[in-house]
């Protein structure tokens, strides 16, 4: 049975003189190997140049606000419970009379903490969160770590800045293929890469 | 001999000496960045701009690892092992002519280490004198996987040394000089030997990649087989020396090459910028600038020839051990024998023939 064309008959012919003379045989791959010495290298330096890995990667967590700037969290631990690793934790509080403009609802998370070390990026936390409180984001990874100090981030690192919002704009593959068809296209949009704080 | 003319001469083997061990230095560099454009990568490039520090980085790491003899091993030929690579390595460039001649205050001295009338015996007694470095150093580590890769290597090196030496006869026959020095000369004016001897050339290029265990040829390295080769028992400054006297020998040997066949220091047109440069500056400062441009261009034909020597190193596979000695005895042998025999009978009826009819 045949399966594919690209099958050769396997010969034991004798070498020409030309073959066993074995020069240009060398002499054509040597200038293989020099065609590829002036191509286009596909090393991307990563530390200077950072490629864009599309709208569903899943990097550093983001504690949102909404549209007037109060954070969405209300403590509820619904991500603590999804997470895998047990990297999350929290401490809940009850918003004060006077801090309606900072919390969305009347609880609120005082304290919270992800392990970035234990952290899988799974997003199931993101999944989980019931006020579209939790993501990952897209364009930023986390940043090597070098001391013990710098693993647990705590809310200082996570909310969101109202300055410099974080916006996802696609969520499907279909979604996805458009956005990368416009952005073949050269039209603008609000990924931009950016340094890692 | 006067000051002035040993002042030079004793600079000219300074210059040469830095001259080989930076470029030797570079070459590691180089090597990993020739293999890292031809794969498509970048090669190194954190260490310094374009990664020119990174021989300075290897160094400093190999300086600083802990410098072990095993407690078998013969402790004296052991250290003597690499040094001696070394040695011969660097002892080779000594009789090569980098330029034609240097003038100052009336007298005039060769860029050359030695002027000897037996240049390229010198240059082949201390090549085969290469081999000792790397028997001793696999022999003195008592272990017989060194041992089983210094015997390969010193098989390899004067099984292609016969072939070489037969090769190199070709040329001598037509320069009628063992004077590396004359030898240049006579290639003056475009008269390159390669265009004479281009079996020779193909003959004394496979050689010298032999000789210096340059891939195809790198058999006595072998992980596979001998899980290292005959510096297995090598770490720190000791096996930076054999890794460095490879690359000195690549150096030399590329050098040899360019002078025995591309003409050494001349280049097209170079009696045009002679006459041009002594005519604007004068018979001594014309003279000397025409000489560093020559030397200049002898430099830059070695370097080609590194190149080409990390060229073919990412581009061919290894030879088997047998198919290497078949290649050798069977093949170059025979051909350098034919190439002789070719060259005689040219030099005998040919030549007389040629130039009766062009007078």
């Amino acid at each position: 049975m045949q399966l594919t064309n690209r099958s050769k008959q396997v010969s034991n012919k004798e070498m020409t003189l030309m073959e066993r003379a074995y020069l240009p045989a060398i002499a054509t791959g040597m200038a293989i190997t020099l065609k590829h010495f002036f191509k286009k290298k596909v090393t991307i330096e990563y530390p200077e140049v950072k490629r864009y890995l599309g709208p569903v990667f899943r990097g550093r967590h983001i504690l949102k606000r909404d549209a007037e700037g109060r954070e969405r969290c209300t403590a509820c631990g619904l991500c603590a419970v999804a997470c895998p690793a047990e990297a999350i934790s929290m401490v809940a509080a009850e918003r004060e009379k006077g801090e309606e403009g900072l919390y969305r609802e009347e609880k609120y998370a005082a304290v919270y903490e992800v392990n970035m070390l234990r952290c899988i990026f799974c997003g199931l936390c993101e999944e989980a969160c019931p006020k579209q409180a939790v993501y990952l984001r897209h364009d930023e990874f986390i940043p090597v770590f070098s001391d013990r100090e710098q693993v647990i981030w705590g809310k200082d690192l996570l909310v969101e800045d109202m300055n410099n919002r974080y916006t996802r704009e696609a969520w499907t593959k279909e979604e996805a293929r458009t956005l990368d068809l416009r952005r073949a296209n050269g039209e603008a949009t609000n990924v931009v890469p950016r340094a890692i704080p | 001999m006067e000051l002035t003319e040993f002042i030079i001469k004793t600079l000219t083997i300074l210059v040469v000496f830095v001259l080989t061990l930076l470029i030797a230095m570079y070459s590691t560099w180089g090597e990993r960045k020739v293999a890292g454009f031809i794969q498509d990568r970048m090669g190194p490039n954190r260490a310094g701009p374009g990664g020119l520090l990174q021989p300075l980085a290897d160094a400093g790491k190999m300086f600083f690892k802990e410098d072990f003899i095993p407690a078998l091993a013969s402790k004296w030929l052991f250290i003597a092992g690499p040094s001696l690579a070394m040695l011969t390595a660097l002892l080779a460039s000594a009789v090569i002519p980098f330029g034609s001649t240097f003038r100052y205050d009336g007298v005039e001295v060769v860029l050359q280490g030695v002027e000897s009338n037996i240049g390229i015996l010198y240059v082949f007694g201390v090549v085969a004198l290469g081999v000792y470095g790397i028997m001793i150093g696999g022999w003195a580590s008592n272990n017989k996987f060194s041992l089983l890769g210094a015997i390969r290597a010193a098989s390899q090196n004067i099984s292609y040394e016969v072939a070489m030496g037969l090769s190199l006869i070709a040329i001598l026959m037509m320069s009628s000089s063992l004077s590396l020095g004359d030898i240049v000369a006579q290639q003056h004016g475009g008269n390159w030997n390669i265009f004479y001897q281009p079996l020779g050339f193909i003959i004394f290029l496979t050689c010298s990649f032999a000789e210096c265990n340059r891939v195809p040829f790198d058999l006595p390295e072998c992980e596979t087989e001998l899980v290292g080769g005959y510096h297995t028992e090598y770490g720190s400054m000791k096996l930076g020396f054999y890794l460095f006297a490879e690359y000195i020998n690549m150096f030399v040997s590329s050098a040899i090459i360019s002078t025995l066949y591309f003409g050494g220091y001349n280049y097209p047109g170079m009696d045009w910028v002679y006459n041009q440069l002594t005519a604007a500056m004068g018979t001594t400062t014309g003279h000397n600038i025409a000489t560093l441009i020559g030397t200049g261009v002898f430099f830059g034909k070695a370097l080609f020839f590194v190149f080409f020597y990390m060229w073919v190193r990412w581009t061919l596979p290894r030879f088997r051990y047998d198919q290497l000695m078949n290649l050798g005895w069977k093949k170059l042998i025979p051909l350098a024998i034919i190439n002789i025999i070719i060259t005689g009978a040219s030099v005998l009826f040919l030549k007389p023939f040629i130039t009766s009819l062009l007078n």
